[in-house]
């Protein structure tokens, strides 16, 4: 129990800290006291703060951390849901075809949409892929023989990934000048987020980590297979159902306006656990907190560390997620052993 | 027998079939067991143990009827039916990482409202049994830091939060040794007598079957060929037809009642 409450409280403590560090990071010199005023003040200039810091940090600093905030607690949340209903440590939010959903989605917006309401365009258009893809491997896994299965349901989202991602290399094959514009959008982008963003996101997110929140005592009953599970009562394919249409509603709408981070869903949980067991009680909760707290601050490193370029967020992401896969995997296979 | 007593059974099957595919796994199965008694199945390998059991525990679709304790099996409400059978499996998960309480607790689930958490009193029920199975020092460890036989106790914890009339136990001796079996099953006594609770079971050592059951069924090729007292069914001319091999049975003398083979013994 204090284990517990202990690892919430340094969760809350991490993420004032990053998001601290949030706005303090970049070009414009702010003292930390002038931003922790101008935040307690809810955005009224204290004295000491000139106009422009002011505007630095209200219209640029706090909606790109924020917006990165969401991201990291949607992307981790989800990614600790599909581990608990796929029962694979593996699992991360763009599994079951949401990401090549997404991609296409924002190709077909930046090749064809209307460029007077690109920035608008191109999030709507992944957030409706990714669902689109997800629905699609959702149905097709469910269709195959022994449809309840989750094998079957992972084997239906690697079928849809190849179809879109064809689909997607087609387009771009023919539309070349669009390449550079999608391939930036895929490599994760956060550089011109805005308040925008944040009022994109923020709805489904906070639906659907809420949803997940209040599954997180049945993600534990489900960790004992599905024939155990059914036998504690537990209606194993509706619960699975609730949870995938959660955690896709999550993706996309993280995916929508930041693009393609991975690896965060898998980096976030696995480290969740080492520090504080695999209960998903502690582990969906802690997940947010960390996620997004993680997200923060490797958007400080991606637009710091190469000043005034930025390094694209996903490549981060990736070099970090590899030994965090290693330790996934480490786990699994003495799971199976 | 129920016949003279108002209560209605634990289980009464009639009829039971099951398919998997195109193969019939449980054939015309009839089978009762009477609230408060112990009724064991025995029978060889892919006899249709575990499915039976499963059946019962409404946890694979099945033709025929099941009734628990006077009502339909398809009557149950998922949650409701997790009330009234708990199943112990033969080989059951064992979660990544948790610890024995929070794998203890998750026997409450039927309990609980879909969405709710534990109120004290689950969380008291939770605390009794870790203590009834002498698990109370091992209850912030984790499951896969546990031997054979303590977690064959957490499992039967798990079932018994659940708090149902019915357990089935699929093969609870399993990997046991020969000490850990004997208090198992001692255990499983002890649960009737101060809880009243009916036991439905599979078990492969018919010596110890035939010493703590009331009743057994016979199953074999998915059929049951012999049902009733352990004279009538733990039979060396039954057993032997059935399981292909000559057995012996021996009756109550210096070593007690026991099922043993005659090959193999060349002292």
């Amino acid at each position: 129990m204090t284990r517990r409450t202990g690892a919430i409280v340094l969760g809350v403590v991490v993420l004032i800290g990053a998001l601290l560090v949030g706005l303090l990071a970049g070009p414009v010199h702010i003292a930390p006291a002038d931003a922790m005023r101008w935040l307690l003040s809810f955005g009224r200039r204290p004295p000491g703060l000139s106009e422009q810091q002011a505007t630095i940090l209200a219209d640029l600093r706090l909606p790109r951390v924020i917006v990165a905030g969401i991201v990291g607690a949607a992307l981790s949340a989800s990614g600790a849901a599909y581990q608990a209903v796929f029962r694979n440590p593996l699992a991360d939010p763009y599994l079951l075809g949401a990401a090549a959903g997404a991609g296409l989605g924002a190709t077909l917006a930046v090749t064809f949409g209307p460029s007077s309401a690109f920035a608008f365009a191109v999030p709507l258009a992944a957030f409706l892929g990714a669902l689109a893809g997800v629905g699609l491997a959702y149905g097709l896994g469910r269709s195959g023989v022994g449809g309840r299965s989750t094998t079957s349901l992972i084997l239906g989202g690697v079928a849809v990934a190849s179809f879109l991602t064809a689909a997607q290399t087609l387009i771009q094959q023919q539309r070349s000048e669009t390449l550079r514009q999608v391939y930036s959008w895929i490599l994760g982008r956060l550089g011109t987020a805005g308040w925008d963003d944040v009022r994109i996101a923020l709805p489904s997110v906070a639906i659907a980590v809420t949803i997940l929140w209040l599954c997180r005592r049945l993600l534990d009953v489900i960790e004992v297979g599905e024939l155990e599970a059914e036998s504690l009562g537990l209606h194993v394919a509706r619960l699975r159902l609730v949870v995938v249409v959660a955690a896709s509603l999550a993706t996309a709408a993280a995916v929508s306006v930041a693009g393609l981070i991975g690896f965060v869903g898998i980096i976030i949980p696995h480290g969740v656990r080492l520090l504080a067991g695999s209960s998903y009680r502690q582990v969906l909760p802690l997940s947010v907190l960390f996620g997004a707290s993680f997200l923060i601050l490797v958007d400080v490193v991606a637009r710091t560390a190469v000043a005034p370029a930025e390094i694209p967020i996903g490549v981060i992401t990736a070099f970090l997620g590899a030994p965090f896969f290693l330790l996934a995997l480490r786990r699994s296979g003495r799971r199976t052993a | 027998m129920s016949g003279s007593e108002s209560r209605p059974p634990a289980v009464v099957v009639r009829r039971l079939g099951v398919r998997r595919g195109s193969a019939s796994i449980l054939h015309d199965v009839t089978l009762e067991v009477p609230q408060g008694s112990w009724v064991c199945v025995v029978g060889p390998n892919g006899a249709g143990k575990t499915t039976l059991l499963h059946a019962v525990a409404g946890l694979i679709p099945s033709d025929g009827e099941i009734d628990l304790f006077g009502r339909p099996l398809d009557r149950f409400g998922r949650r409701e039916r997790a009330r009234h059978v708990a199943l112990v499996p033969q080989q059951p998960v064992i979660p990544d990482g948790i610890t024995v309480g929070e794998y203890v607790r998750l026997g409450r689930t039927p309990h609980l409202g879909v969405f709710g958490a534990e109120r004290p009193n689950d969380v008291a029920i939770v605390a009794a049994e870790i203590d009834r199975l002498d698990l109370r020092s091992a209850a912030d460890r984790r499951l896969d830091s546990l031997s054979g036989g303590e977690f064959q106790r957490v499992v039967i914890a798990r079932a018994l939060v659940q708090e149902a009339p019915l357990l089935l136990l699929d093969e609870p001796t399993t990997g046991l040794d020969l000490g850990h079996q004997v208090r198992m099953l001692e255990l499983v006594q002890e649960l009737r007598r101060t809880k009243g609770m009916s036991v439905l079971s599979t078990m492969h050592d018919l010596t110890l079957a035939g010493r703590f059951a009331d009743r057994f069924a016979l199953l074999s090729q998915g059929r049951i060929v012999a049902t009733g007292p352990r004279s009538v069914v733990l039979d060396a001319a039954v057993i032997s037809e059935h399981f292909g091999t000559s057995v012996r049975v021996l009756g109550a003398g210096e070593a007690g009642w026991a099922v043993v083979p005659v090959s193999g013994d060349t002292g």
